[in-house]
C-alpha cells in the first residue's frame, strides 16, 4: 500500500508564539520548529498500517528549508521516502492554496492512503484533510481514533463527543487521527542513521505545473485583516475558607455558570 | 584540530532522549522513588528505543552507535532522573561490556541478544565487603575448578541491577588461584547463588542494588569469561570506560540543577521581586552553568581519546572527578536557591541532592581517581 503521511513543522507551543507585523504570519524564526504533535500519531499510524498489511510510507511536507528536521525524524521513526515542498513564494499560503499545493505533490507521488493529523497546532483550521480530499475526488474519513485496512476497505472509528462513529469508505481515501490513536514511537538511534540515507525529493513550483501566483500570500483566500497581542490575565480570585469555603466556590462556580 | 560539534545524528539522538525523559520519566519518577519501585515500564521504554544497545554493533544485535554517543543518553536521562540512568549505564558497561569486550562467540550469541534489547538486564559483581577497587588485596570470593565446573564462594556487596525480575546473570570476579583473578557468569537462580533484599539507599532509590551470597554455587567452565587470570585487566578496561559514563551521568545531574533552578528563579518572588533578578541569585547559578559546561568538557575529551584508540585512563579520571564534583556543588546550591522546597522530595533538586553524593563514590571514589591521576603524572 501507498501510504501518504502529510506533516507540518510548528514552533514550539511551550514557546511563545507571535505574528509579524509586516506581513500578519507566523515568525516561525523566532522560535524553535518541531513536528507538528498530531502528526506524530498520523506517522505512527502509517508505520503500523505498513507493518500489518506492507507497503511504502512517505512524508510529505510543505514548509521552509528548517522543516528539513521534522521530516528526518518522521524518516528516524520508520518512514520510507519524503517529499519536501520548499520555495518561498508559497510561504502565507492558506488552507485552500496549501491543499492545492498538496495535491499536486500527490498527483506525482501517487497514494492509496494519505494520513493527516486532524488540525496543527500553529493555525488549527483543522480543514486540510476535507480540503485535500474533496480537490482529489476521494473519500475523506475524519477525526479517527483507530483505524482497520480491510482489502480496499478502511474502517475508522471517529471521535465525537458523545463516543464514536463507525465510518467504513473504499480506497483510496483521506484519513485524520486524533491523538486517542496511538502512543507514537521514539525513534531508535538504528532507525536515526538509517534516516540520513532515505531520499527525500524536492521538486520546485515548476515540476509540479504550480505558477508561483496561484499560491502564497498574494494569491491566498483568506487574509489576516488585523490581530492584536491576548490581554494580559486578569488577578484570580482568592477564598479564605471561614468554614464556608466550600459555598462560596460553589457561589463563584454558579456566578459563572459552570455549575 | 578540536570539534565536539554533535553530528545531526547524535544530535537527534540526544533530543530523542530529552524528550522520553521529559515525557515519560518525568512524570512517574517522583512516585517510584518515594517507594523505591524499580522503573520497569521506562526500562521497557528504553530498550524499544535501543539504548540499551546503543554501543554494540548491528552484529550482536546492537544499534551501531559508540560509547560516545550511549554518554549522551546518559546525561539527558540524568537530567532528569539518575536511578533511571544508572540503571541503563550498568546494563550496558557492567551487563553486556564485559560479554561483547571479552566473552566467547557462544557466550555473545546466549546472552547479548535479550541485553541488547532491554528485555533482560545483567550486573557485574566487583565489590565486596571489604574492598572495592582495592584488588586483590580486599576480595575474598573464590571460585575453585571441580571437574568442568567452576565452584563459587563468597559475597559481593552493592551490585546494581542484580536482582531485578529482568535479570538473567551476573558476571562474578573471583580469585582463581594465588594474586589470580577471573570473570565467571553466574546466571540468576543457580542454585547456592542467594541475592539479598534491596540496601535501603540514600539516593538512586528507584534503582536496584543488592547484595549477593555463593555458596558452593556450581556453573560451567564454559562460563568463564575470557581467559583465566585475566580479570583483573578486564575490569580496570570496563571501569576506566564506566568512569566516562559516570561523568556524563554526573554532568547530567549537574545540568539538571540548572534547569530546575532556571525555572524557579523567574517565578519565585522574595522581597518583591523574582529572586532570578538578584545578583546574588545570578552569580550562583552562573556558577552552576560553569561547573556542568566544563565537566561536560572534560567527558567529551575523554571520550574522544577513548573513541580514538588513545590512552584514556588519566582523562577518564579527570572527567568523573571534576563531574562528580560538579554534580555534587550544583545540588547543594539549587537546593539552596529552593529554599525549604529544595527540602522536599516531591522537588526533583531534592532528589538530585540525594542522588549526587554517591557519583564521589561509585566506580572508583574521588580519592581513587586523585590517585590515578597521580600515577600518570609519575608518582609512586
Amino acid at each position: 500500500m501507498n501510504i501518504v503521511v502529510c506533516v507540518k513543522q510548528v514552533p514550539d507551543t511551550a514557546t511563545e508564539r507571535k505574528l509579524k507585523s509586516s506581513d500578519s504570519t507566523l515568525d516561525r524564526e523566532a522560535v524553535d520548529g518541531l513536528m507538528n504533535e498530531l502528526d506524530e500519531y498520523a506517522v505512527e499510524e502509517a508505520l503500523r498500517i505498513k507493518e500489518a498489511h506492507g507497503g511504502e510510507v512517505t512524508i510529505l511536507t510543505m514548509g521552509p528549508s528548517t522543516a528539513a528536521d521534522t521530516i528526518r525524524k518522521a524518516l528516524s521513526m520508520g518512514a520510507d521516502k519524503a517529499v519536501h515542498l520548499s520555495d518561498d513564494a508559497l510561504h502565507g499560503s492558506d488552507s485552500l492554496q496549501t491543499s492545492f499545493a498538496i495535491q499536486q505533490v500527490l498527483g506525482r507521488t501517487g497514494f492509496d492512503l494519505v494520513i493527516l493529523g486532524s488540525e496543527s497546532t500553529d493555525a488549527r483550521t483543522g480543514v486540510l484533510a476535507a480540503m485535500l480530499a474533496e480537490r482529489l475526488g476521494v473519500s475523506q474519513v475524519t477525526l479517527a481514533n483507530k483505524v482497520e485496512i480491510d482489502g480496499s476497505t478502511i474502517r475508522i472509528q471517529r471521535q465525537t463527543d458523545y463516543g464514536f462513529d463507525r465510518v467504513e469508505a473504499s480506497l483510496p481515501a483521506v484519513v485524520s487521527v486524533v491523538e486517542k490513536i496511538n502512543e507514537p514511537r521514539y525513534p531508535s538511534f538504528k532507525g536515526i542513521m538509517a534516516a540520513k540515507k532515505k531520499p527525500v525529493d524536492a521538486p520546485s513550483l515548476a515540476d509540479l505545473g504550480i505558477d508561483a501566483a496561484q499560491v502564497g500570500l498574494a494569491g491566498s483566500a483568506t487574509t489576516v485583516v488585523d490581530f492584536a497581542e491576548a490581554p494580559p490575565r486578569a488577578k484570580g480570585q482568592i477564598v479564605t475558607d471561614e468554614g464556608d469555603g466550600g459555598s462560596k466556590i460553589a457561589d463563584f462556580l454558579a456566578s459563572k455558570k459552570f455549575v | 584540530m578540536i570539534d565536539f560539534t554533535l553530528t545531526a545524528e547524535q544530535e537527534t539522538l540526544r533530543r530523542t532522549v530529552a524528550e522520553f525523559a521529559r515525557e515519560v520519566v518525568a512524570p512517574v519518577i517522583g512516585d517510584l522513588y518515594e517507594r523505591g519501585e524499580f522503573p520497569y515500564e521506562i526500562v521497557a521504554g528504553m530498550g524499544k528505543m535501543g539504548l540499551f544497545g546503543l554501543p554494540f554493533p548491528e552484529t550482536v544485535g546492537g544499534m551501531g552507535g559508540d560509547y560516545f554517543t550511549l554518554c549522551l543518553a546518559l546525561e539527558e536521562l540524568a537530567r532528569v532522573d539518575s536511578s533511571v540512568s544508572i540503571t541503563l549505564e550498568a546494563g550496558v558497561s557492567l551487563g553486556a561490556m564485559p560479554i561483547f569486550r571479552f566473552g566467547t562467540e557462544e557466550q555473545q550469541r546466549t546472552w547479548l541478544p535479550p541485553l541488547m534489547s532491554g528485555e533482560r538486564l545483567a550486573a557485574f559483581g566487583l565489590t565486596e565487603a571489604g574492598g572495592g577497587s582495592d584488588v586483590p588485596g580486599g576480595m575474598r570470593t573464590t571460585a575453585t575448578l571441580d571437574g568442568d565446573h567452576w565452584v563459587i564462594n563468597g559475597s559481593k556487596s552493592f551490585i546494581t541491577n542484580s536482582g531485578t525480575d529482568i535479570t538473567a546473570f551476573v558476571t562474578v570476579t573471583a580469585l582463581t588461584g594465588e594474586q589470580e583473578i577471573s570473570t565467571i557468569i553466574v546466571p540468576n537462580g543457580t542454585p547456592g547463588f542467594t541475592v539479598g533484599k534491596k540496601y535501603s539507599k540514600v539516593g538512586w532509590s528507584a534503582s536496584d542494588t543488592r547484595e549477593l551470597a555463593f555458596d558452593d554455587v556450581r556453573v560451567p567452565v564454559s562460563n568463564l569469561v575470557g581467559p583465566r587470570g585475566r580479570g583483573y585487566a578486564q575490569f580496570l578496561r570496563i571501569l576506566d570506560e564506566g568512569r566516562i559514563a559516570i561523568a556524563a551521568l554526573s554532568v547530567g545531574l549537574a545540568q539538571g540543577c540548572v534547569d530546575e533552578c532556571l525555572r524557579y528563579v523567574k517565578e519565585r518572588a522574595a522581597f518583591g521581586q523574582a529572586i532570578g533578578t538578584y545578583q546574588a541569585i545570578q552569580f550562583k547559578v552562573a556558577d552552576m552553568e560553569v561547573r556542568a559546561h566544563t565537566a561536560r568538557v572534560a567527558y567529551y575529551a575523554a571520550a574522544a581519546k577513548m573513541l580514538a584508540g588513545a590512552d584514556f585512563k588519566k582523562e577518564a579520571a579527570i572527567a568523573k572527578l571534576v563531574a562528580s564534583n560538579a554534580a555534587m556543588d550544583n545540588a547543594r546550591d539549587a537546593t539552596q536557591i529552593f529554599g525549604g522546597y529544595g527540602f522536599m522530595n516531591e522537588y526533583p533538586v531534592g532528589r538530585f541532592y540525594r542522588d549526587a553524593k554517591i557519583l564521589e563514590i561509585g566506580e572508583g571514589t574521588s580519592e581513587v581517581q586523585r590517585m590515578i591521576i597521580a600515577r600518570h603524572l609519575g608518582l609512586r
